[in-house]
């Protein structure tokens, strides 16, 4: 079986977000729902000295979809079996008709891929952009990237390509769920747990 | 029976496979057998013309075949039309996740085929169906098969102010702008790039649909400025914008009548173009020089080397071994995926060079992307530079040979003979010159907060590395003494040698190929005094005070009259962009002073507040046009098609129809058109291009492939290359032919205009400690500095009332942790930003990225002051100054202070 995933080149990476707004353009995503999501994550120091500034600031963006894990806690938790991943390449998606909206998905997804829906009272998430990869297109973030930072393809090819490395700070650790992902860090990315830095957006309970 | 057929076609839904019905609708091509028509071959195949007709005029058509002319063309009648699908859209709305999103016509667009490509070739893809005899004709049934109407693919482009026109495909169904899609025609790579429109022009459906769109022409009922209007028609509106300019014109002249700057939208025929061709055929107009942008640069560049210094392609960077640049974000302000941020990466990663950024923050075009940053406060670039010059003199790593034969007033030796004794660069840096101070190490620290070892350390780099590619942003100039910084940063290359070779820069902004598209041709303004584009107010408060050695007025000694008629075309710049927007508010209000404000625009911005008469502009998505790449697009060039994607939903008209609109009060309607439509200029205009361009194709193939690409044309990517080949050969526009380290130019200005006390103009690249530095005493009372930033959402004031756009580049505050803990900060904390001339009100958002000292938000949000004038919409210019900058009299908008306190 394939299995679907996403390169992220955090090193190219710039925080303007249009992955994000492709995404809420092709799926009608008002504000607050965000299939997929940038997050800036900032830290370091600043001293005086003599007049005079030093410091050791880092920042970097990253950017998250769903990630279509290998063990994907959504769909662990979900008490309708709403949540599957499809069996001929692995995206994990959502039966609406089974769905009864009660958010169980969000909580247990790690990169808080699942996202409600208001106004149908259900969830909601990322197909891999499934509809366009029938006629050989990429999802639309991958298409809209100014940077060419990211990549969608079998997650066995990416890795091939790409490396194994699934997790920088402030993401969860890979083991969590497995996700099919594949990242570049940035040159002052930090480990995973690391506690220098601070996210932003702060993530909004509601 | 056709209609009937038709709606029970539609009504009928085919169930998918994942559950949700297949809506189809039809067109109908009738045709029947007759006595001239008998062969049931040319029966279907007028069928199949009616339907043609049919499909042409949209969904739920049905037409008949009527008539056959001898000369092969045909004549079809309408039989019905209906528009269906209504209800069903507006309850799908409400539900997007319901919508059976799958169609034969989607499936075909997925695999490439558009809906108008289905739609040209109706005999290839109708599914043709004999009728039986009781219907008395044959008929061919097309199915189109649709979900909740077929998709269907337009060319269009944003076309702001960034400097880039990035082309997008714009997806409508059902006459609704669905999405917007990446422009990919072609291979992409780093030479040949697809043209990726960024954030901002991928939440191009918001700004379409957005509830400040205006709608149709109104009238002001209010006071001016107070935002109340009244739907007036077309011809109410031409009317009174007529007899505003007549009774202008007459009681002071053309001169009185101010085009404003405005930059929002740059498309070439149904721009600003038809403005300028309107008021140059009515006698003229007062115009301004320079722009909010880059006057400074502009303006300061030419003294040390005769232009303004286009510099090097961003491509050249590949080619150096070590980049610097001074407050510049090639990855905010150049964010396009197919401009000189992409090109910028793409140098980076072809070749082996070291990149250092220099800037007050840690921008986005850092993030791991450098290899250091090195913060500093804002206006100090230039002491910084001499810092540098020190070490490079004093441990001899300049190139002499190179500043003895290209360059003027290095030192003594080169210094012109007009010069005063020991006024070259050589004795100013060491100490020698009239301020007897050495620009040390230590001296640029204390200004500039950056540590000696550090100034030490990045002067040896310079000096021992070769090539240097060196450069600088628009932010470094748009200070109160910006000019002087634009030329101190330039003595980099030029005491080191690093010029016109490859891997080089002048010092200047990375240049870019310009491919000279012709647009609607505007004439010639007969009025030819021009003013600062900042001193507008000044213009309307004090105009005929107004003189050349005071004020920069070019083109006479003294402006004849005030500023009594403002022509507002897609421009924010009235009660947004300028300055000191309290102060400009009450000087707009005064309808003694400015008689008459014309506002034409396509949103209810901040400044269409102040309109008297204000008018709808179309966006380019309902307009027909074409555009050109901009400035921002590095080494390739394109042409992109603007077609009308969606007609306007309202009264709006495009700036050449309602330009037409006015000439007609004056009589002059065919001179203005020369018997020309739009669309006929568009296909002129494109045609000229043509002219310098042979390889474009012609206007019906560029209509279809939407966009033609070109790329770098064999131009040369070193600035300054033949300079440094052959000086003598290729002189630079200075008066002496060279780098004009020392500008006798300047020093006449120095000594003939009347400067106000602290504005310093000299002949030297010079520091100078300028008004709302760090060091201005009035630093105790506002402690610290204010800049605006180009964010990623925002192309200055347009996009802001774009709700995705909000949502993820909102509007904050960034303040060092070390300044909000001073202040009891925490981030998101609501916090006024203040000074003099007003108060800001925003979220704070605590953060290591801005240095200590400084705080900056993102420019262009509009300005919005409530009943106690405070500015709740974040505007930044509510905290600006209206003083102009010495010698460009430009705009010093990141030249501020303030104090920060919590709300």
């Amino acid at each position: 079986m394939a299995q679907y995933g996403f390169f992220v080149d955090m090193s190219k990476c710039t925080g303007c977000k249009t992955c994000q707004v492709a995404c809420k353009d092709m799926n009608n995503l008002e504000v607050g729902r965000n299939f997929r999501r940038v997050s800036e994550y900032a830290g370091g120091t600043w001293k005086e000295v003599h007049g005079a500034w030093q410091q050791d600031v880092f920042a970097y963006y990253v950017s998250i979809a769903c990630n279509h894990c290998a063990q994907p806690a959504c769909v662990e938790v979900c008490p309708k079996g709403a949540l599957a991943k499809r069996a001929d390449n692995g995206l994990v998606l959502i039966d609406q008709n089974k769905c009864i909206g009660c958010r169980d998905c969000e909580d247990a997804c790690p990169y808080g891929a699942p996202q409600y829906n208001r106004a149908i009272r259900r969830m909601t998430k990322c197909d891999g952009c499934q509809d366009r990869l029938v006629g050989g297109a990429q999802p639309n973030c991958v298409d809209a990237c100014p940077q060419r930072a990211i990549e969608f393809g079998d997650i066995g090819e990416l890795r091939r390509v790409h490396g194994t490395l699934a997790a920088v700070a402030p993401l969860p650790d890979a083991a969590t769920t497995k996700p099919s992902l594949v990242i570049r860090p940035p040159r002052k990315a930090r480990p995973v747990g690391d506690k220098l830095g601070a996210v932003w957006p702060l993530p909004v309970e509601d | 029976m056709a209609e009937r057929l038709g709606r029970a076609v539609e009504h009928t839904g085919i169930p998918l496979e994942h559950g949700l019905p297949l809506i189809v609708s039809v067109s109908i091509g009738a045709a029947s057998l007759s006595s001239r028509n008998t062969n049931i071959d040319t029966m279907l195949g007028n069928a199949d013309k009616a339907l043609c007709a049919a499909k042409n005029e949209g969904r739920n058509c049905g037409r008949a075949f009527a008539v056959d002319r001898a000369d092969g063309r045909y004549a079809t009648e309408r039989i019905f039309l209906w528009k269906g699908r209504e209800k069903m859209s507006k309850q799908n709305e409400a539900v997007p996740e319901q919508r059976g999103e799958y169609s034969m016509v989607e499936h075909l667009a997925r695999q490439g085929v558009s809906r108008r490509q289905f739609m040209t070739a109706c005999s290839a893809v109708t599914a043709t169906l004999v009728v039986p005899p009781f219907l008395r004709s044959g008929a061919a049934l097309a199915v189109e098969a649709v979900t909740m109407g077929s998709e269907q693919t337009f060319w269009s482009s944003c076309v702001v102010n960034c400097g880039s026109r990035c082309p997008l495909k714009v997806v409508v169904r059902n006459g609704e702008v669905v999405r917007i899609e990446a422009e990919n025609s072609g291979t992409d790579s780093c030479g040949t790039p697809h043209v990726r429109a960024c954030v901002r022009g991928r939440a191009m459906r918001q700004r379409l649909y957005s509830e400040e769109r205006l709608k149709y022409p109104m009238k002001r009922v209010g006071a001016r400025g107070e935002g109340k209007f009244e739907r007036i028609s077309w011809d109410e509106a031409f009317d009174t914008v007529a007899a505003a300019l007549r009774k202008t014109i007459e009681k002071y002249g053309n001169d009185a009548i101010y085009y404003q700057y405005g930059s929002g939208t740059y498309q070439l025929v149904a721009g600003r173009a038809p403005n300028f061709r309107l008021l140059n055929l009515l006698g003229g107009y007062l115009n301004q020089y320079g722009t909010y942008s880059s006057a400074q640069i502009r303006e300061g560049m030419p003294y040390t080397y005769g232009d303004g210094g286009n510099g090097s392609y961003m491509t050249e960077v590949a080619n150096a071994r070590l980049y610097i640049s001074f407050g510049n974000s090639p990855l905010n302000t150049r964010q396009s995926g197919g401009g000189k941020g992409y090109e910028w990466q793409c140098a980076k990663d072809a070749g082996n060079v070291r990149t250092i950024l220099i800037d007050p923050m840690y921008t986005d075009s850092m993030l791991g992307k450098e290899d250091e940053w090195i913060p500093i406060r804002p206006g100090t670039d230039a002491a910084l530079c001499e810092g540098i010059a020190y070490v490079l003199i004093t441990e001899n790593k300049v190139d002499q040979a190179f500043l003895d034969n290209y360059c003027v007033g290095y030192d003594e030796k080169t210094l012109p003979a007009g010069a005063p004794a020991k006024s070259d660069y050589r004795n100013y840096i060491l100490g020698n010159g009239a301020d007897k101070l050495a620009k040390t190490p230590g001296w640029a620290s204390q200004i500039t907060g950056i540590p000696v070892s550090t100034i030490v350390r990045l002067a040896r780099e310079i000096g021992d590395t070769k090539p240097v590619f060196i450069s600088q942003g628009y932010g470094v100039q748009r200070q109160a003494n910006g000019e002087q910084s634009v030329r101190a940063i330039a003595m980099l290359p030029i005491l080191t040698g690093n010029i016109g070779l490859p891997g080089t820069n002048t010092g200047a902004r990375e240049g870019d190929v310009e491919m000279g598209a012709v647009g609607l041709p505007t004439g010639a303004n007969p009025v030819k005094v021009v003013i600062p584009f900042f001193l507008w107010t000044d213009a309307i408060e004090r105009g005929t005070e107004m003189t050349a050695k005071r004020d920069g007025i070019r083109g006479v000694d003294k402006l004849k009259a005030p500023i009594k008629f403002m022509w507002n075309y897609a421009g924010n710049v009235l009660a947004n962009q300028h300055s000191d927007l309290n102060r400009t508010d009450r000087i707009l209000r005064d309808e003694t002073k400015c008689e008459f404000v014309l506002v034409i625009e396509n949103q209810m911005t901040a400044s269409a507040r102040y309109a008297d008469i204000l008018l709808p502009d179309l966006m380019s998505q309902e307009n027909f046009d074409y555009a050109a790449d901009g400035y921002a697009s590095g080494t390739g060039s394109f042409l992109v098609a603007l077609q009308q994607a969606v007609k306007p939903r309202f009264e709006e008209r495009s700036s050449f129809e309602i330009c037409r609109g006015i000439a007609k009060r004056f009589g002059v309607e065919e001179k203005f058109t020369e018997g020309r439509t739009q669309e006929q200029w568009v296909e002129w205009c494109y045609n000229e291009t043509r002219k310098k361009h042979p390889e474009l194709p012609d206007f019906a193939q560029f209509q279809k492939q939407g966009i033609a690409k070109m790329y770098n044309k064999g131009k040369a990517n070193i600035a300054l290359e033949g300079f440094r080949k052959d000086p003598m050969k290729n002189k630079l526009k200075t008066p002496s032919g060279k780098i004009e380290i020392y500008s006798e130019r300047l020093a006449r200005i120095a000594a003939e205009w009347e400067l106000p006390p602290g504005d310093v103009i000299t002949p030297l690249p010079q520091y100078v400690t300028t008004w709302e530095s760090h060091l201005d005493p009035k630093a105790a009372k506002y402690p610290l500095q204010l800049y605006g930033l180009h964010g990623h959402g925002r192309t200055h004031s347009t996009y802001h009332n774009v709700k995705w756009l909000r949502e993820l580049h909102p509007d904050m505050l960034l303040i060092n942790p070390v300044d909000a803990a001073k202040r009891g900060l925490q981030n998101g904390d609501p916090v006024r930003v203040f000074n003099d001339r007003g108060t800001v009100l925003l979220p704070a958002k605590v953060t290591p990225r801005i240095m200590p000292g400084v705080v900056a938000f993102p420019q262009g949000a509009w300005y919005k002051p409530n009943k106690a004038g405070v500015d709740e919409g974040g505007c930044i210019n509510t905290l600006t100054s209206l003083r102009p900058s010495p010698l460009a009299k430009a705009n010093p908008q990141h030249t501020n202070l303030v104090q920060v306190a919590k709300a």
